[in-house]
């Protein structure tokens, strides 16, 4: 099959290239589809003082570099290109352009956009004062006043930076004053910045200026009372939402649109995975992406070893195969396994032994509805012939069983 | 492609001849630099057509405001020396501003 993947990661956040790394240095053929610049949301912050190990002087685009300069270092290719289809069940991604690449295993790792406010004005000044990224914009705001709507990590963190370069910066938060929902660092150091304003119980109901922002109206949600205050930007902080509309029918997603996943980050679709921020998860960080690549890409190899080694070696098997599900773990396994292996031994070539640790290969166990150890299932052309639970194997069962097999 | 400054600005855009596609764009701002190879490729597709420049706002940022760019990337079109059509933050990408130099040529 032509482009053929071990693992396909489409996303070049901290999740895909934590994937990425982690699948290269396995030996696996690892692609990574990116249609932009990799490092996704990480890039576009600044400040990034809490990834572990890199305290000060690490920027966002920085840190992000050195991911994927680590990745490619391990042989991992990345092409640029935007997944416009997938099918999750062939394992196949359809970029813009109509390439198409097949993966033993899909790793998506989409990421989130910051959300858009909804109110008049902000769409049409987008780029003329109102912006999603203080890394990207702010140096056009040197020396003049801007407000920043919002009050979580985000919010507050953007906050202090755009300080840098801002006259003042007013934060429109919704409750009461005092009351953030950022960080207890990142508040005190708001606090205490002298160029930062609050302005509580509010938030931000229309936009306004002619070609470019001129000033905002305030709605207080205590008193529904507007007010217009002059400002030459606004920048927004109000959540994110996940990239999942390519996915949506294709894996399971939550109502708001992120992709379900269980703890080995396996989405209801055998072999394909989802990492990240646009994950159901509890904190969405570069850390934890990251972790969640790490988590999905020894997933994943461990899905290629185990379905592609049971495929090979047990379905497309002409001959009976006796799979033992055993583990050796299991003191009755180990007892049991002498027998078991010599009775086998009496059919010679005629028929294909298959040793399965139940432990490691979990998934065609229970696809296999094996739940003792021992359990010895017989498979005859690619079909579940027969099979024998541990209270059940004894040399003569093994003879019954598999003689009518051999005709 | 030719490099646009607050000292060339004038002459080499609002006094050119025909369609002039400027690029502004900032190091800091990593959607731009994603950007960048796609421009490069389009300028290269229509270089006999429009005449095709960058401008780097981190040097030059009240020329920047001066053409109402507070936001990166923008991709701004103009034509005797007027701004004709501009795409912003949200809209610009490879079609688009391919497709757009191609409804103005």
């Amino acid at each position: 099959m032509e482009n053929l993947w071990d693992i396909i990661i489409v996303g070049g956040g901290p999740g895909g290239l934590a994937a990425a790394i982690y699948g290269a240095r396995a030996k696996l053929k690892t692609l990574l589809i990116e249609k932009g610049k990799t490092g996704g949301q990480a890039a576009t912050t600044w400040d990034m003082e809490n990834y572990p190990g890199f305290a000060k002087g690490t920027t966002g685009p920085g840190l992000m570099q050195a991911f994927t300069d680590h990745a490619t270092s391990f042989g991992a290719e990345i092409v640029r290109g935007e997944v416009v289809d997938i099918a999750a069940e062939e394992k196949t991604v359809t970029l813009k352009d109509g390439t198409k690449y097949h993966g033993r295993t899909l790793i998506f790792a989409p990421g989130a956009v910051p959300r858009t406010l909804g109110v008049p004005g902000e769409a049409a000044l987008r780029g003329k004062g109102v912006s999603y990224c203080a890394t990207c914009d702010a140096d056009f705001f040197t020396d003049l006043d801007i407000v920043v709507l919002g009050n979580g990590d985000a919010a507050i963190e953007e906050g202090n930076h755009l300080t840098k370069f801002a006259n003042s910066v007013t934060v429109i938060a919704i409750h009461d004053e005092g009351v953030l929902d950022a960080a207890p660092m990142l508040q005190e150091r708001a606090f205490r910045n002298p160029k930062i304003k609050f302005i509580w119980n509010s938030t931000l109901q229309e936009i306004r200026g002619d070609g470019i922002v001129e000033s905002v109206v305030l709605r207080n949600v205590k008193t529904n009372e507007l007010t217009e205050m002059e400002t030459n930007g606004v920048f927004i902080y109000v959540g994110t939402i996940p990239l999942t509309g390519f996915l949506k029918g294709k894996v399971n997603l939550d109502e708001r649109g992120y992709i379900v996943t269980n703890e080995q980050m396996e989405t209801n679709v055998d072999g394909v995975f989802g990492v990240g921020d646009a994950r159901v998860t509890y904190l969405r960080q570069v850390i934890t992406a990251a972790a969640d690549g790490a988590v999905a890409a020894v997933a994943a190899e461990k899905y290629i070893i185990e379905e592609e080694g049971f495929k090979d070696s047990v379905l497309a098997e002409k001959r009976p195969v006796a799979v033992v599900f055993w583990t050796p773990m299991d003191s009755k396994c180990l007892e049991m396994m002498p027998s078991i292996e010599s009775a086998l031994s009496g059919f010679g070539n005629k028929i294909k032994t298959w040793k399965l640790d139940t432990y490691r290969n979990r998934r065609v166990a229970a696809r296999y509805g094996v739940t003792q150890n021992p359990t010895i299932v017989f498979f005859h052309r690619g079909q579940v012939a027969a099979r024998l639970v541990v209270t059940e194997i004894t040399a003569a069962a093994i003879d019954d069983t598999l003689t009518p097999l051999l005709n | 492609m030719i490099e646009v400054h607050k000292d060339n600005f004038d002459q080499e855009v609002l006094q050119a001849d025909g369609l002039v596609v400027v690029d502004f764009w900032g190091p800091k701002c990593e959607n731009c630099l994603a950007l960048m190879p796609d421009f490069q490729r389009i300028a290269g597709l229509y270089a006999d057509k429009a005449k095709f420049a960058k401008l780097d706002t981190s040097g030059n940022r009240r020329l920047a405001i001066a053409q109402k760019v507070l936001g990166l990337p923008v991709i701004a079109f103009y034509r005797g020396g007027e701004k004709i059509a501009e795409l912003g933050p949200s809209e610009c990408s490879a079609e688009s501003i391919e497709a757009k130099v191609k409804e103005l040529i």
